[in-house]
């Protein structure tokens, strides 16, 4: 089993300022292994500000690590050159959150699928070209005659957030990072962008990191789950053991706030702090302690991750009887 | 008791290069003080529309074409430009989509909170004003030093509760939130609509929510409207809703619905939504429906209002109700 991607301890600091620095860990000590032969769905959920998309520009190369490796088919990508940094922009592509900020209002949006084709070479002319962009634009359910030819003011978030899911696939890439790629989308066109999404996994052996704070659609669609709080791993495993007995009070707060299509379940019948969290930010304790209603003495020390079953894992001291796992072995906790 | 909103006939469309597209078909609605509804359907149904058509906002190549929009006792569609600016936030509000990110980056919040209030009332003192301000902040649970702070100390809800309090400043009987919560996340989420139910709350304004998050509306509202084509399909209870879906879309859109018990399924609706400016004739959702009859690809259902003052437009359910007849349509076959 070969690995494709590897994270091995990556650390992000960003830190401001130039007498008085202020930094700010965005990531911590994350190490994760994705395999080429079994391509899997991961999620990597979290509140705005848990690190999600600092993790996914890390895994795009978009920014450098400040401590750790990321390495793609054993190659460190911050020294990727040439061709084998071609390869890699080709085979690790990107689905992002807004819809709206990715195209360019003075371009129609054909551009945005015909430069990745003339940039990789993927068509050999023009009707070919076109060709291929029909094909992936019906792939995600979209009428090509609808769509070329029109400037992004002219169509529905929906349908660019469908664009930009067939302008990965045009692409067939090994790696999809996927950062919130339904949130503004609508609830019937979910169901197809999440289809589209699994089938990639299912029938082109893509591997997805399904970046997310809506944990229904994670529970729907991903095997393993990594719940990111500040930056921490704060529970990782099985997404069906994680969803249905969340074992860590950020994980169970999470939950507890989805606004369930059910009448018979309130929203907070569970009381949770749900203020947000001021101050302490660089404390050296459990970055969860200000909310958390079960904060003990020993939460001001960093809980590790302690081992509760085969595929599930909390970083909290409520657990604290259970074993503990280094960080590095945390893909052994995630089944694919 | 007296609707505090009501809508008739409301109808408009917008005129393009590649024709005519009628974003919204005769939609009638009534709200009472107190209510809170949701309006749902797909992108490009014209949910959107609808709140700006009711805050009269919609720009060129858009035209209001007929209807009345009337609040309180005052009819919006009658009232000349300038009253009807005055009208905005005063007796009708709108939190537009994304409002959020509108704010301005380089003046303090207070004052753009201020510049909203002296435009409807410039003789106001500095210190009511100031003092109104202060209250609506903490209406939505903000501290009284945001009013000197600018929008990029906040955080996104935050910011989001800023624009709730700027929409209560003249305490509107009537608030219109577009999709207030799409870019939040969840715990962000249910903080901001508990602030907008607390806000409501202490107005008692009627609010309408537009968006396409059903287990919001499950969690948020009392009636729920679902939009199809620019026509209003079905308007009922939450519980009726949830429980016995009655228009087909509605039970398309209730099935679809993720939950903990199914996974893996994904019910989309079969089919695309049309495209405004090629609807299907009769029933704009008859290609994708699964009860469609002959009648239904001629003629365009009304409104049947059941005995349990539930709202369908669907052919399904004519001889169960009172029909209202489908809006003339100038250019049918």
């Amino acid at each position: 089993m070969a690995p494709l991607l590897e994270l091995e301890n990556v650390t992000k600091v960003y830190s401001r300022g130039f007498l008085q620095k202020t930094s700010n860990t965005a990531l911590n000590n994350v190490s994760l292994t994705l395999n080429e032969d079994e391509p899997t769905i991961m999620t990597v959920a979290g509140e705005s500000g848990s690190g999600k998309t600092t993790l996914a520009m890390l895994l795009l190369g978009f920014i450098t690590t400040t401590e750790g490796q990321i390495r793609y088919k054993g190659e460190d990508i911050s020294k990727l050159q040439g061709e084998a940094k071609l390869t890699f922009r080709r085979e690790v592509q990107a689905v992002f959150q807004d819809p709206f900020a990715v195209f360019n209002p003075f371009y129609t949006v054909d551009h945005l699928l015909a430069v990745p084709i003339e940039r990789f070479k993927l068509a050999k002319s023009k009707a070919e070209a076109r060709d291929k962009m029909e094909e992936a634009l019906t792939a995600v359910g979209l009428r090509p005659e609808d769509i070329l030819g029109r400037f992004p003011h002219q169509i529905s978030g929906g349908q660019r957030q469908r664009i930009n899911v067939a302008r990965a696939l045009l692409l067939k890439p090994r790696i999809l990072v996927a950062d919130e790629p339904v949130s503004m989308v609508d609830a019937s066109l979910r169901a197809t962008i999440l289809e589209t999404l699994r089938s990639l996994q299912r029938d082109h052996g893509v591997s997805i990191i399904y970046i997310t704070h809506d944990l229904t659609t994670a529970y729907h669609i991903a095997k393993s789950i990594i719940v990111l709080y500040r930056g921490n791993v704060m529970e990782a495993g099985d997404v069906d053991t994680v969803i249905k007995e969340p074992q860590h009070p950020y994980t169970r707060l999470l939950i507890d706030s989805i606004p369930w299509p059910d009448l018979s379940r309130r929203w907070g019948e569970s009381a949770t702090m749900v203020k947000e969290a001021e101050g302490s930010q660089n404390s050296t304790g459990c970055r969860f302690l200000s909310r958390c209603p079960h904060a003990m003495e020993r939460c001001a020390s960093m809980p590790p991750l302690f081992q509760l079953h085969r595929h599930q894992a909390a970083a909290c001291y409520l657990h604290a009887s259970r074993p503990e796992i280094v960080p590095e072995r945390l893909t052994e906790l995630l089944p694919v | 008791m007296k609707p505090v909103l009501q809508v008739e006939n409301l109808e408009v469309t917008y005129y393009t290069d590649s024709g005519r597209a009628r974003a919204l078909d005769g939609v009638n609605l009534a709200l009472y003080p107190g209510e809170k509804l949701g309006l749902v359907g797909e992108s490009g149904s014209g949910k959107s529309t609808m709140a700006l058509a009711m805050m009269r906002m919609i720009k060129p190549p858009g035209r209001i074409e007929g209807g009345r929009v009337i609040v309180g006792d005052v009819d919006l569609t009658a009232l000349s430009n300038d009253e009807m600016r005055k009208a905005r936030l005063s007796r009708i509000a709108y939190i537009p989509q994304g409002a959020m990110n509108s704010l301005n980056p380089v003046t303090r919040i207070g004052a753009q909170m201020i510049d909203a209030i002296r435009a409807h009332n410039p003789k106001e003192s500095r210190s009511t004003s100031e003092e109104r301000c202060m209250f609506a902040l903490e209406s939505v649970d903000l501290k009284r030093s945001v009013f000197k702070m600018y929008a990029h100390e906040l955080s996104g809800g935050m910011k989001q509760r800023v624009c709730i309090a700027i929409s209560i400043l003249l305490r509107p009987q009537v608030i219109i939130a577009d999709e207030p919560t799409s870019a939040l996340d969840v715990v962000t989420q249910r903080q901001v609509m508990e602030t907008l139910d607390h806000v409501q709350d202490q107005l008692g304004s009627a609010i309408i929510l537009i968006g396409h998050d059903m287990g919001l509306m499950a969690q948020f509202v009392d009636k729920v409207a679902v939009m199809y084509a620019g026509r209003l399909v079905e308007v009922s209870t939450v519980r009726d809703m949830f429980t016995n879906p009655k228009h087909p879309y509605a039970q398309a859109l209730i099935r679809s619905l993720p939950s903990l018990e199914n996974k893996g399924v994904f019910q989309g609706i079969p089919g695309l939504a049309p495209s405004l400016l090629r609807l299907p004739t009769g029933c704009a959702f008859h290609p994708r429906c699964e009860h469609a009859m002959d009648q239904c690809k001629t003629k365009v259902p009304g409104v049947t209002e059941l005995p349990s003052g539930r709202q369908v437009a669907c052919h399904l359910f004519t001889s169960e109700g009172t029909t209202m007849d489908a809006p003339m349509r100038m250019e049918a076959v």
